[in-house]
């Protein structure tokens, strides 16, 4: 099978700690040899002088809209929008048509995974029957046919006693739960972070109290249950302060945090652009900063986009109206070394970590390295590329972003998944 | 002003547009109620009147304010249009737009959608009525029209805004148009009804969870419509609100000998409001209905003409 050389690029693996200059042999979907001078032995010649080379990323948090919600995205279409974000593993959330809370589900989406996306496509399955936050799921089952985790990303189990069931069950089976923290009772009608700007707007708010509550409850019933725990989007101060202090307590709790909570702000909605409205709402400058200090600080595990499409007619309503949530994947290694590493808050090895061991970890996955004999997934990107963002040439169906024109420096370049060339940056 | 130059709100006008707006409705103040009193500026215009909320007194007053100005208007409400079929806001509006109208008055129940509508109608001004939570440009204008013909004066004014504050767009422009011309605005409610940001969203607001303290030394008492019914939880339970923050003759006593009571209206007597504080001297209730007419007068001129 086809062999292929990856010459002279600046390979980083934050599981081994290499950054070194050195070629990348790959064999059969596997790097058979990391080295000085490799021989291509007849194979293709990659030239990565002037990139990093480091191991596939992995979004741990994205919605795909397949099956049922097709005219938004397929996993085809999010596929090949995360690969051209330089992501070779992504995580699709339960919250489809039907909901992702049985095999049958679980297996239609692997099927159509195999067949028609570029990238590895991991399930998580529904925590709760149609994510009504009632009675199990299918967990079992849904195990069988190969989810990674559990959620009922975009409705919280709400029910504590639920949640405490979910969790007993989920450690039993050695899944992780991941939770959308908020409590919805606090956040009733809101449509954005609560603060200055929501009442300027006349919005009604979302308190950060909403997200936080949640999170406390959750830790406790980790601690109770012997759970391990995830955090989906982490917004603010408290929770991350939260989870610092479960960690310390050495519970398996964990955090990713989105690439827009790290860089736009609650007074970014100006006159009420819909592509600033998602869930956690942009919270405040503080609250941005707060979270910059958290990656600083090693007490985030992951970056997860939390891809969310949405058609242009379902944007195309007063704010009010309009669903929450924005596309991520093509934008989020731009965002992140811009407000991470460019700023000088964040080593370049720590933000590969973010994208690779950091949410294999969260989600016990053997992913995210890049060793003699391990898979063949390799992100490529580089650090200084200029170059500004266009929605309308986005690999995703929908394009409601709040990054339409923005510019960026550095990005992905090449994108490798079981050593196949995805998707390649062309100028 | 923003696109197609229409009235979004008074958090973007400078202060001479005010000034230049309310100088001008002095000016139709004589002729607001003389009906026969016509003028031709804004002949063969048209002026459509889109109400996706109930309205009464914005409604007509603007209705007439067209009218007087020569211009034709017509009057749409959400129950009688193709809105409850289902047809999506920015469709209807630009099925309206299609016809040509020389503006659109809108009023919303949500927050934002004339901004939103004025992003996709670039050739249509768009005049706000009130939208949701947010603004209500043309209250403010009236109100402040009102307290000059009263105080002859902004400037250096005391002036205590009452009642559910959170959910009033009358609050929010009210703010912001005082807070230009350097008025000492004090504000005050139940604290579910007055969240602390409201301390900085303009120069001069100062908070004040107590009825008395607020009506202390006040030129102007403007107190705000409470809808405790009509919210998903209870702020402040209903019963007692008249004890906490009804306005009675009593406190009048507090604020300056002279001091002018005012509402936007419907007034809730006995809620917000004793009926002889309603019905005394000083109130000028019914001289802010009078005044609609004039100041969106001088708003349709300065955007349609």
């Amino acid at each position: 099978m086809a062999k292929l050389c990856i010459k002279n690029g600046r390979v980083m693996d934050p599981a081994s700690g290499r950054d070194e200059t050195a070629d990348v042999l790959i064999e059969n979907g596997r790097v058979v040899a990391i080295g000085a001078s490799l021989d291509p032995a007849g194979g293709e010649v990659l030239n990565a002088a002037g990139l990093v080379v480091a191991p596939g990323f992995i979004d741990m948090h994205v919605h795909l809209r397949e099956p049922g919600f097709e005219h938004s995205e397929t996993i085809e279409t999010g596929a090949r929008a995360a690969a051209a974000g330089g992501f070779t593993t992504i995580c699709c959330m339960p919250n489809t048509q039907p909901v992702n809370d049985n095999a049958t589900v679980t297996n239609y989406i692997v099927e159509r995974a195999e067949r028609t996306a570029v990238t590895h496509v991991l399930p998580i399955g529904a925590i709760t029957r149609n994510s009504a936050g009632e009675e199990l799921a299918a967990i079992g089952s849904m195990r069988g046919a190969g989810i990674v985790a559990i959620s009922d990303d975009g409705r919280p189990v709400m029910n504590a006693r639920i949640m405490r069931r979910a969790m007993e069950l989920a450690r039993m089976l050695g899944l992780p739960v991941i939770n959308h923290c908020e409590d919805l009772n606090l956040s009733a009608d809101g449509s954005m972070h609560e603060g200055l700007h929501s009442v300027r707007l006349g919005l009604r708010g979302i308190p950060s109290a909403a997200e936080d509550v949640m999170v406390a409850r959750d830790i406790l019933l980790a601690e109770l249950t012997g759970a391990r725990y995830h955090v989906a989007h982490i917004s603010t101060p408290t929770a991350v302060t939260l989870v610092a202090q479960a960690k310390a307590r050495g519970l398996p709790v964990t955090c990713e945090v989105t690439p827009h909570h790290l860089s736009l702000t609650d007074g970014q909605v100006g006159r009420y652009d819909s592509n600033f409205k998602m869930k956690p709402p942009l919270r405040s400058g503080a609250d941005v900063e707060a979270l910059v200090d958290a990656i600083a600080q090693g007490k985030i595990d992951a970056i997860a986009t939390d891809h969310a499409p949405h058609p242009g007619s379902e944007k195309m309503q007063e704010f009010e109206a309009c669903p929450f949530g924005i596309i991520g994947l093509e934008t989020a290694l731009g965002v992140a070394l811009e407000h991470l590493v460019h700023s000088g808050r964040v080593h370049l090895m720590r933000l590969i970590e973010l994208f690779t061991r950091g949410p294999a970890r969260a989600l016990n996955l053997d992913r995210g390295r890049l060793y003699p004999l391990g898979p063949a997934d390799i992100t490529m990107f580089d650090t200084t590329r200029e170059w500004t963002y266009d929605v309308n040439g986005s690999f995703s169906k929908s394009s409601n972003s709040p990054y339409h024109g923005r510019a960026f420096r550095g990005g992905p370049a090449v994108t490798i998944v079981n050593g196949r060339v995805v998707w390649r940056y062309e100028a | 002003m923003p696109t197609a130059a229409g009235l979004l709100g008074i958090e973007e006008l400078d202060r001479a547009d005010i000034e230049a707006i309310l100088d001008r409705a002095k000016h139709f103040q004589p002729h607001q109620t003389q009906t026969s009193a016509r003028f031709d500026t804004l002949h063969g215009k048209l002026v459509v009147n889109l109400f996706f909320e109930a309205s009464t007194r914005t409604r007509t007053s603007f209705e007439i304010a067209a009218k007087r100005l020569g211009a034709d208007a017509i009057s749409i409400t959400a129950s009688g249009s193709s809105i409850v079929k289902g047809e999506s806001l920015v469709d209807t509006l630009n099925t309206l737009a299609a016809m040509r109208p020389n503006a659109i008055v809108m009023r919303h129940a949500a927050s934002g959608a004339p901004h939103f509508l004025a992003r996709h109608l670039k050739h249509t001004p768009i005049i706000n009525a009130g939208d949701g939570l947010h603004e209500h440009p043309t209250q403010a204008l009236l109100d402040a029209r009102t307290i000059l013909d009263a105080l002859g004066q902004l400037e250096g004014l005391r002036v205590a805004i009452i009642g559910d504050i959170a959910h009033s767009r009358v609050a929010r422009s009210n703010v912001y148009l005082l807070s230009k011309f350097g008025v000492d605005i004090v504000l005050c409610g139940p604290p579910a009804l007055l969240p602390r940001e409201f301390a900085c969203i303009a120069p001069g607001v100062t908070l004040e969870y107590d009825l008395r303290q607020a009506v202390r030394g006040a030129d102007v008492v403007m107190m705000l419509r409470v809808q405790l019914e009509r919210q998903h939880e209870s702020a402040f339970p209903a019963s007692e609100y008249f004890q906490f923050y009804g306005l009675r003759l009593e406190h009048l006593d507090l604020a300056k000998a002279d001091v002018i009571v005012m509402h936007p209206g419907p007034i809730n007597r006995g809620r917000e409001i004793a009926s002889d504080v309603a019905d005394s001297q000083r109130s000028v209730i019914l001289n802010q209905v009078e005044n609609g007419v004039a100041v969106r007068m001088a708003v349709l001129e300065r955007i349609v003409a």
